[in-house]
């Protein structure tokens, strides 16, 4: 452990800015606003490779700490459990890795911004939003515990929701950016429920706790199900909130609507960063998953489902942004599906190529659509490569590096899960059938062959053939400025290039360095090793599924859409339909989740709210007030003489009641009888009115009357003749208001 | 001599007759010359007490009544005056003022 790293600024540059153009942005200018948003990421990108620099001069196994602030953050307890939490950081090789794509990719799209923001009124709400975004992300990779990878988990989240609706004015943005963060919060709910199980087991969040043979042992208790511990429910929770943030099957559905939000926020948040989250954090906690092999197979076959059901519908959408998004949720699958098999590392190195090419491709579609004047449906385009020549090159890199084509970037990081896909099966535990593993492969490679389709499909429909749109868009359309191309070349570089960093052994033997920097973090990578000539034909037949793609793209689009496409979705009518309209999950959705909900809601709202709380306790409580306003306001009616006439009357009432009082307190009795004896006692005057001359009658109810002077003692005593039941009275009477009051009881005599 | 029943009895009717004086005659000087009737019963019941039992304190409370009676018809009058002079009315039930 060192901890001479200043870790806490890293996230605290970006929240700064945050704070700086949401507090006073409007009041800075544009100029200014651009300054402290692109200068606050560029102080985090700086300090973390910083940071990472010295990591790499370090032990491997090094960790940089540090604190958000100084001091405990949760400190609570109670007879069974304690938690004691300070805001920690902690910076080892993965999270490393995360910090340098979000801050480096993070600054390029800033950047981009500055021009592609340039018009727009709410400059530096944008800028506020963005760098708050960063902070957030920020926190969650490099929080030392679940609880504050959670405090950025959420952060990013509301950044999302904020920048989908950015432009809220329009009902369809503001209802994306709800659908965001509400099927996020779904996931989130799963994420809470398994760190508070990862709790219940372990009694820590800590990370550096949780990879230690202790935790691990308590994880592993069974737990409900013969065969399932703690940890496969607390890894399945995880899960669950993965593929709400990553956009997985079932919870994918917010991801295309997401592409409401201003172009860069689609590169930044829904294709580089936060959509990654769920795969660092399986990465991040792969000694809590792969104790049970059940959870690993999940997440690799959700992971395969999800990238060959977006990859499919990838293929027949229109606007440009849909199918980058449909293309992210794909990619996610592919990373799901390396750390499904336990090759983190692939996931990972994934995670990096797809950060470089997806916002590129991202930041392409944006410059495309700059320069179109915000045109998105492809069909629309066409013929653009003589009008935007950087755009078209780099678009181009993206797409190759996305279809998986030698050598660049997503050719070895695509490569490296499949190859781990293939072949892996879970040989511990047999609910998992053994082609599992193969099965996942096919299905990687078929979404392979679809993604390079799709992609190259968009791509000659944007570039190849004559242009089909408005003529006069076509005759605006222009090269981006300065500061959006330079972002796409140096990120096209990257896409080109970065398949370098992780070279695979059959190619050279020490080049792998992207595994060789992330093996101390993910401390046991458990990777298969195929022969070298498998390896061969793996990889070869990705080339060849990837050219293949490529081909029918060019056959079917190359010079725009060929007469054949019409054919061909004329004849696969049904098949086209359902693709087209995205299997139709969301209106099923709607169907069975949305509505219901939304049903009980309008009961609620209609007997609840409308009727019970609206009607009946607001405006009944006000009608009873009015009504006996209505009724008092006669008694008020300004004429002094009538109040005196009430003062009068109610001075008589209260004087009348004062006369009675004495009497009636005094009539009261208690009866003591000792068989036919019985003695009678009077309460007499209250205290204060002892002096009062009050007489008494005692009636016995046999013909026996008792008559006591003034003052006297209220006692009188009788002997009973024979047994029965007999009415004593008790009569006070005051002489000097001429009041009486009269008590009686029946009492039951036996003689013995 | 007389008995003390009979000054308190006298007292009794006189208050009747103030309280009637205030609730049912309009013109606010009877009104006044009423609530004084009120008073001056009160302070013959209390010089009756006082008789009865011996004891000054009654004949002191009695002087302090009329007092306040002065001080009251005074500030009463003025009252009276200074309303009829801004509304030309001396009737309370033209008096309505608060209520609109």
């Amino acid at each position: 452990m060192i901890d001479q790293f200043p870790l806490h600024w890293i996230p605290l540059f970006p929240l700064l800015g945050a704070a700086i153009n949401l507090l006073i942005g409007r009041r800075l200018g544009r100029t200014l606003a651009a300054l402290i948003g692109c200068g606050a990421v560029a102080a985090a990108m700086l300090l973390g490779w910083e940071a990472t620099w010295q990591l790499g001069h370090a032990a491997p196994s090094a960790t940089f700490t540090g604190a958000l602030f100084r001091g405990t953050w949760i400190h609570a307890s109670d007879g069974n459990y304690s938690l004691h939490l300070n805001a920690g950081l902690m910076l080892d090789r993965l999270s490393a890795v995360m910090v340098l794509v979000i801050t480096s990719v993070g600054f390029l799209i800033h950047l981009y911004s500055i021009a592609y923001m340039e018009a727009d009124a709410h400059f530096s709400r944008y800028f506020g939003y963005l760098n708050l975004f960063t902070g957030a992300m920020l926190i969650l990779v490099l929080g030392d515990s679940l609880p504050v990878t959670f405090i950025g988990w959420e952060g990013v989240g509301l950044c999302s929701y904020l920048l989908i609706g950015f432009w809220f004015d329009k009902e369809q943005n503001a209802s994306a950016g709800r659908k965001a963060f509400i099927v996020n919060r779904i996931g989130d709910f799963g994420f809470v429920l398994g760190m508070l199980l990862i709790f219940a087991a372990t009694s820590t969040l800590q990370y550096s706790d949780l990879s230690s043979a202790p935790a691990l042992a308590q994880l592993r208790r069974p737990l409900a199900i013969p065969g399932a511990s703690y940890a496969t429910f607390a890894a399945l929770l995880l899960f669950i909130g993965a593929t709400g943030k990553s956009a997985q099957l079932p919870l994918y559905v917010w991801l295309p609507d997401a592409m409401a939000g201003p172009t860069p926020v689609s590169a930044l948040i829904h294709a580089a960063t936060m959509v990654t989250a769920g795969v660092y954090m399986v990465a991040r906690l792969h000694g809590v998953i792969e104790i049970d092999p059940f959870a690993s197979g999940v997440i690799a076959s959700v992971g395969a489902a999800t990238a060959l059901l977006a990859a499919t519908i990838g293929v027949a959408q229109k606007p440009i942004k849909k199918i980058l998004a449909y293309s992210t949720v794909s990619q996610l699958g592919f990373m799901f599906i390396g750390v499904g098999t336990r090759a983190y590392t692939a996931g990972m190195f994934h995670l990096v190529t797809h950060a470089l090419f997806k916002a590129g491709l991202f930041l392409g579609a944006g410059s495309i659509m700059h320069a179109l004047g915000g045109l998105e449906d492809v069909t629309q385009m066409g013929g653009l490569k003589r009008k935007l020549p950087i755009t078209r090159w780099t678009f181009l890199i993206y797409c190759l590096a996305i279809a998986g084509i030698f050598p660049f970037s997503g050719f070895f990081s695509k490569d490296a899960i499949l190859a781990s896909a293939f072949g892996f099966d879970f040989p511990e535990l047999a609910i998992w059938p053994h082609w599992l593993g193969h099965a996942i492969y096919a299905a990687g490679v078929t979404a392979a062959l679809l993604t390079a389709f799709y992609m190259f499909r968009a791509y000659f429909l944007v570039f190849g053939g004559e242009f089909r749109g408005p003529p006069e868009v076509h005759a605006h359309a222009h090269e981006s400025p300065t500061a959006m191309t330079i972002p796409l070349v140096v990120l096209a570089v990257g896409a080109a290039g970065a398949g370098l960093l992780g070279v695979p052994e059959i190619f050279h033997p020490e080049m792998n360095h992207f595994e060789e920097w992330l093996s101390p973090a993910l401390f046991a990578p458990t990777l298969l090793h195929h022969s070298a000539a498998l390896e061969w034909g793996l990889m070869g037949l990705a080339t060849a599924v990837a050219l293949v793609g490529i081909s029918l793209a060019w056959w079917l689009y190359g010079r725009g859409p060929a007469p054949a496409v019409a054919t061909l979705a004329a004849r696969l009518r049904p098949l086209h339909r359902l693709v087209e309209n995205r299997y139709y999950l969301d209106e099923v959705y709607d169907l069975l989740i949305v509505r219901p909900l939304r049903a009980v809601a309008y009961v609620f709202w209609k007997v609840i709210d409308a009727l019970l709380i609206d009607l009946v306790l607001v405006r009944g409580l006000a009608l009873v007030v009015d009504l006996f306003g209505r009724m008092i306001r006669y008694v008020q009616n300004g004429d002094a003489q009538r109040y005196v006439v009430g003062v009068v009357l109610g001075i008589a009432v209260f004087a009348g009641l004062g006369a009675n009082w004495v009497a009636w307190r005094a009539a009261p009795f208690e009866v003591e009888m000792h068989g036919a004896e019985v003695t009678v006692r009077a309460h007499g005057a209250p205290v204060g009115a002892e002096t009062r001359p009050l007489k008494y009658q005692f009636d016995f109810g046999d013909g026996t009357i008792v008559k006591l002077p003034e003052r006297a003692v209220p006692i009188a005593s009788h002997h009973y003749q024979g047994n029965g039941t007999r009415r004593i009275t008790v009569t006070a009477y005051d002489p000097r208001w001429g009041t009486h009051s009269r008590e009686s009881r029946l009492v039951e005599v036996r003689t013995r | 001599m007389i008995p003390v029943s009979h000054f308190l009895a006298l007292g009794a009717v006189l208050f009747a007759i103030g309280v009637l004086g205030v609730v049912i005659r309009r013109n606010a000087i009877i009104v006044l010359m009423s609530i004084e009737l009120m008073l001056n019963a009160a302070n013959l019941t209390l010089l009756a007490f006082g008789r009865a039992r011996h004891d000054a304190h009654f004949h002191a409370l009695a002087f302090l009544v009329i007092a306040v009676a002065a001080a009251e018809a005074a500030v009463g009058l003025a009252i009276v005056v200074g309303i009829f002079r801004n509304r030309h009315a001396a009737n309370l039930d033209e008096l309505t003022l608060m209520k609109r």
